[in-house]
């Protein structure tokens, strides 16, 4: 799962996708998996990552993880 | 130093399904190579351009198309002896065909245009679209034409529901029934005559591209387009210019193959999965979105003045992506007098 190199994102959390113009908002924890994802990670190395840096037990947070990448998808954001 | 020239534009109908004039204007007005003075051709006496002094210098109400193209031609040349016009964009699908006819004879009298030839205007007809998309390798969503009640009823059954039926210029239902399907039918074509098209619906995400030939071949620009906010009658009120090569790849065939010459609007959708970008229209002037190009860095209208005035225009390279236009409604207040000048002597 990667990022599309179409999608910009800027530091409020703003996402723009430039081909299709679709854009949507980010909270902090959700910029940390869109910037995690697009340096190559998979969601289990997200789920470790974020699970070092928030107070969260892992099975709610590796859910959470999991939903929000595969919102990404249903959304566009995500190469194929 | 920039030169004086003298333009007519129509489509000043600034109204909630706009047409393009005024946009064409503000484009026109801003150019960086000449100083337009814009002569505004109406039809009806209360459309908001007739009114809007800063944009529009001088407006006259010109025959409908249904008059027939001599009555049009009779009209322009009484408006080129008082306005001495340097070229025309005429802006409405309907009054097209009647400008692409004199065009040869307005140009002879010394007003220039840059539109489609009649073969590539009738090519693109929306009845014809499939042996469009075929000639030219593009996806077209399955459609038919119907002339009356009974090729309609022949014709539904070869569609599934929902299906589009198109008004031959405008308007565009969704029918999710045969009851459905022939009310629309009825309705458009008691409107806009027929032929009145049945088109596959296909779901996905609408996009636009706004583009410029040159007559020769080249596509001289383009920006495409996603409306961001549609109105209950389907007209975008708000969009953003997006980057996706495919869209510029079939306007650049489309432009190159047929040799278009002028503006024109292609619409198409991305399908939901497949991401296939089917052809649904090819309208044949500049959309009433065009300015949204301008604020992208490509000046359509301005293009078109010069390259039918005969100056080499250098196609455009690059245009900003992530631009918005949001369009807003404005009451103007106005003097009876403007409109009784208007409405009795046919220009103000």
């Amino acid at each position: 799962m990667k990022l599309k190199k179409n999608i910009a994102i800027s530091e409020s959390g703003f996402i723009f996708n430039s081909e299709r113009g679709d854009s949507f908002s980010a909270n902090p924890i959700g910029q940390d998996i869109l910037e995690l994802l697009r340096e190559g990670n998979e969601e289990p190395e997200i789920a470790k990552t974020l699970l070092e840096k928030y107070e969260i037990d892992a099975p709610t947070l590796e859910k959470d993880v999991y939903d929000f990448v595969k919102m990404l998808n249903q959304f566009n954001l995500l190469e194929e | 130093m920039k030169k004086n020239i003298t333009i007519a534009v129509t489509g000043l109908n600034a109204i909630d399904s706009p047409g393009p004039g005024i946009p064409v204007i503000r484009a026109l007005k801003e150019s960086a190579h000449f100083n337009a003075r814009i002569i505004g051709l109406s039809y009806e006496n209360l459309e908001p351009g007739i009114y809007m002094h800063d944009l529009v210098d001088k407006t006259y109400q010109i025959p409908y198309p249904s008059t027939g193209y001599e009555t049009l031609l009779s009209r322009l040349s009484y408006i080129h002896s008082k306005e001495k016009l340097d070229a025309i964009i005429p802006t409405f699908d309907a009054e097209l065909f009647s400008f692409i006819k004199i065009g040869p004879r307005l140009r002879q009298m010394g007003i220039q245009s840059l539109l489609p030839t009649l073969e590539q205007f009738e090519e693109r007809l929306k009845g014809k679209l499939n042996v469009f998309g075929e000639k030219y390798g593009i996806e077209v969503p399955k459609s038919a034409t119907a002339y009356s009640l009974e090729e309609f009823q022949q014709r539904v059954h070869q569609f599934t529901y929902p299906l589009l039926v198109k008004g031959k210029f405008y308007e565009a239902y969704i029918a999710h029934s045969y009851e459905q399907a022939q009310s629309h039918f009825f309705k458009i074509s008691a409107k806009w005559g027929t032929p009145v098209i049945l088109q596959q619906f296909v779901k996905g995400q609408e996009v636009n591209v706004t583009a410029l030939g040159d007559g020769k071949g080249q596509l001289v620009g383009a920006v495409p387009m996603r409306k961001t906010y549609i109105t209950d009658t389907g007209k975008g009120w708000a969009g953003i210019s997006i980057g996706d090569e495919e869209l510029l790849e079939i306007t650049e065939r489309v432009v190159t193959n047929t040799r278009w010459g002028g503006g024109l609007e292609l619409e198409m959708i991305k399908e939901d999965g497949t991401d296939i970008l089917y052809l649904i229209e090819i309208n044949p002037r500049f959309p009433a979105w065009v300015y949204l190009a301008v604020g992208c860095g490509q000046n359509h209208p301005e293009a078109v003045v010069r390259l039918a005035m005969g100056d080499k225009v250098p196609p455009f390279e690059s245009y900003e992506i992530g631009k918005m236009f949001i369009r807003y409604s404005y009451d103007m207040i106005c003097d009876l007098k403007e409109f009784e000048q208007i409405s009795t002597a046919g220009e103000l």
